[in-house]
């Protein structure tokens, strides 16, 4: 070693400066432009979806003069059993043919009809069952229109030809004369958030899909969160550590990576053929999932526990509390904030989840809109997957839409997360 | 708190099982193949709407998965009704009456598979054995040998002299798809038959056959186009030298835009496909399990909706969704069979 008279040394760090200087620059420029490149990536997804699926929360409706005629309806008093037997598809037929008296011909007139959407008869089932008086008189009504006219309908502002698809010149013709008389309109789509699945897309919707997941979501943190906390508080708190436990620890680790179609085969031989419990049903997608979550949950529980300093049990322990206490009054409070953490990813991963859910039968046509955990349902990233598989056009919005009211519930979990932490963190 | 996290777990749970303790299954269960899923779901959901009974719940998994679902054996928590784009298989009959499962077979209509190009272009007139040389991976050698060369044929000209001289552009869906399938059995596998070596092959080393009539090219001249039929139909009219390969039902609502080439001499049409001069077109099936007929609430109204004029008649609404209806005579003759719930006895035998 020579001895470098401070001159030297200064000059020696100079030299070496300017590229340290540009290391640190080229660095700080690689952490912008990843952070950059994703944000870029999640407007450009977003922008796309809600591009896209917006026009599903719109939806065309066509004003007709409906006469509800006893001769049509072929019924001469209001109650339930001539209701369900009533010919609504007829009235609508003639108050079609009454608002364009020019169209003749079988075929022109069976393609008048399609004009309205074949579940127009339902609402004025429902209107007849609600106010028994209009029989025999008229009103006004809005239906909605059939899928074919609301694509067609919607695509007119993008260019003046718009989408035909199956619409042919003399249908676009009707459509742009009840354009321009008013008689039809785009409203606020409520059958989107009130049906369940439809194989007409107008008649569709997102409400027995978001239960589904509302309900698989419950069993699942019913289950894995109990059971998760309580494993991660045994091994990090009282087991001995050995050669078992090591074990127990490298299969949960284990487990966290095993690919969730293996989850659902678990489940279709134990829930289902074993135990018998019902297909489609939530209870046993919840109980699927919560074998999946369960390792996560388990693993950032435990993280959360050896977080807590020791200090805090010792001077607990110093003070006469017992194992229990200690856990239950000291430990458990500082390490819940980590734990609901790791809860909620867990959550957020089995809402996402359909693979293991395609086994045990959720991955399904479901109307009806399921009222409990044993009622067929199905979960909204799977109405996703089986409306993006669907022919019919209009079916394409309806899947961005489903995607924006899926991002929501997840933005809606982690804030709440977020807040809950918020208030439980202490400083210490 | 965990206390009372605890507490609602429990009582989650024993919410749950008493749940389970009361439910007996109230609604009908279909499992099968996706190319009937829309069909089946169209006629479940008329039906709760029609009927006091709850919407029937319909999942999609492939014809020979139904079939192990729906053959499992007799109780509540199996499927009540398969659907499936073949017939049942021996061997799957077999499985199901081992199982004591009794098998309904309704016939619910045809699918036809066409290959179309623009209208701007002259409709090609081709045989199965056209399309299998055109379209296979290897194909026989051309020098007349009994052996296997990567396909050297680039135009539809090298293919037979009597088609146009343009390049072999065919756009089809991809390996996913049930069209797919169907396509490689009726259309690929009928021409390849033609090669009486081929054929014989298929006693010898069944695998072997099927991958060679089955196969489809992979030097660019097949473009796979994915599942959206309405997307190839927009790239025909773009691209007039091409073809398409889609279900009958978009040729039928596009006749203003493409036309079916002619297989065999026959044009698809509605009549063609139903009488089956039209060689690329199947059976549709629905089979039921006739002791869950009397059980489960529904079935037998449910049939009888889809059995009904108005659902799988020529005018029906099944027809709107793109099936191809039975002739009236047959229809009459199937529903009359599906009253009597008469179960499947022996393949042969029908």
């Amino acid at each position: 070693m020579t001895d470098l008279t401070q001159a030297q040394v200064r000059e020696r760090i100079e030299k070496g400066l300017a590229s340290r200087h540009r290391k640190e620059k080229l660095f700080r420029g690689l952490g912008i432009g990843s952070i950059a490149f994703g944000i870029l990536a999640v407007v450009i997804l977003f922008t796309d979806i809600i591009s896209k699926g917006s026009g599903a929360f719109v939806q065309t409706a066509i004003q007709l003069e409906v006469h509800y005629d006893q001769q049509v309806l072929g019924i001469d008093k209001v109650d339930d059993e001539s209701l369900t037997w009533a010919n609504f598809t007829g009235v609508i037929r003639q108050s079609l043919r009454d608002r364009f008296p020019s169209v003749a011909g079988r075929s022109d007139k069976r393609e008048l009809y399609t004009l309205i959407s074949s579940g127009a008869p339902f609402t004025l089932r429902d209107r007849l069952a609600e106010n028994p008086d209009l029989l025999g008189k008229s009103e006004r009504v809005w239906l909605s229109a059939d899928d074919d006219v609301d694509t067609f309908v919607k695509s007119l502002k993008d260019s003046k030809e718009g989408f035909r698809g199956r619409t042919s010149d003399q249908k676009a013709g009707w459509i742009e004369q009840l354009l321009e008389s008013g008689e039809l309109k785009k409203r606020f789509n409520t059958t989107f958030f009130t049906n369940g699945d439809s194989r007409e897309p107008e008649q569709a919707g997102i409400r027995a899909a978001l239960m589904g997941s509302l309900f698989t979501l419950l069993v699942t943190l019913a289950l894995s969160f109990p059971i998760g906390v309580a494993a991660a508080i045994y091994l990090e708190e009282y087991a001995p550590k050995n050669r078992w436990t090591d074990l127990i620890e490298v299969n949960i680790n284990n487990l966290a990576a095993v690919p969730s179609i293996v989850f659902g085969l678990l489940g279709l031989a134990i829930f289902i053929n074993f135990f018998e419990l019902p297909r489609s049903a939530p209870l046993v997608g919840g109980l699927v999932l919560t074998l999946m979550t369960l390792p996560t949950i388990i693993i950032s529980s435990r993280a959360a526990l050896k977080a807590v300093p020791p200090s805090i049990r010792q001077a607990a322990m110093g003070m006469g509390a017992s194992r229990m206490q200690v856990v239950f009054h000291h430990v458990l409070p500082l390490a819940m904030p980590g734990m609901l953490t790791g809860a909620i990813i867990g959550m957020a991963q089995a809402l996402g989840e359909t693979a293991p859910l395609l086994m045990i039968g959720m991955v399904a046509f479901i109307v009806d809109v399921p009222t409990g955990v044993t009622d067929p349902a199905t979960v909204l990233p799977v109405q996703i997957f089986l409306w993006a598989d669907s022919p019919e056009r209009a079916f394409m919005e309806r899947t961005s839409a489903a995607i924006m009211v899926l991002l929501s519930v997840l933005i809606v979990m982690n804030t709440s997360a977020v807040l809950l932490r918020k208030k439980l963190e202490r400083r210490w | 708190m965990n206390k009372q996290i605890l507490a609602t777990s429990l009582a989650a749970l024993t919410l749950a099982t008493s749940q389970v303790a009361m439910a007996a299954r109230d609604y009908i269960s279909i499992v099968g193949s996706s190319t009937v899923y829309p069909f089946t779901t169209t006629v479940a959901e008329r039906f709760s709407r029609a009927t006091q009974f709850k919407t029937p719940v319909v999942e999609s998994t492939g014809t020979g998965g139904g079939m192990k679902l729906f053959c499992q054996g007799v109780g509540e928590s199996t499927a009540d009704i398969t659907g499936a784009s073949r017939r049942i298989k021996q061997s799957e009959l077999e499985m199901c009456n081992r199982n004591g499962v009794d098998v309904v077979e309704v016939q619910i209509g045809y699918d036809g598979i066409v290959l179309a190009n623009s209208k701007a272009a002259t409709p090609f007139k081709l045989t199965r054995k056209d399309i299998f040389l055109a379209l296979a991976k290897e194909v026989p050698n051309p020098n007349g040998s009994e052996t296997l060369v990567a396909n050297p044929y680039k135009t539809w000209k090298d293919v037979n002299p009597a088609l146009p001289n343009t390049k072999i552009e065919v756009l089809g869906p991809p390996p996913t798809s049930g069209t797919r399938d169907a396509f490689a059995e009726l259309a690929m596998e009928g021409g390849c038959k033609k090669f009486g070596w081929i054929k014989a092959m298929k006693k010898k080393d069944k695998s072997a056959y099927k991958a060679i009539c089955h196969n489809v090219r992979e030097d660019g001249a097949y473009i796979e186009a994915g599942e959206n039929d309405n997307l190839i139909v927009n790239k025909l009219v773009a691209n007039p030298n091409a073809l398409g390969i889609f279900g009958f039902s978009f040729l039928d609502q596009n006749t203003d835009k493409v036309q079916g080439s002619l297989i065999e001499a026959q044009a698809p049409t509605f009549d063609s496909i139903a009488d089956q001069s039209y060689p690329v077109s199947r059976p549709l099936f629905i089979y039921v399990k006739k002791q869950h007929a009397d059980v489960v609430p529904g079935i037998k109204q449910f049939l009888a909706e889809f059995t009904n004029e108005r659902a799988w008649g020529e005018e029906g609404y099944l027809t709107d969704k793109g099936m191809i209806p039975l002739p009236t005579m047959k229809r009459q003759q199937v529903a009359n069979d599906v009253r009597k719930l008469n179960a499947l006895g022996n393949l042969a035998a029908k």
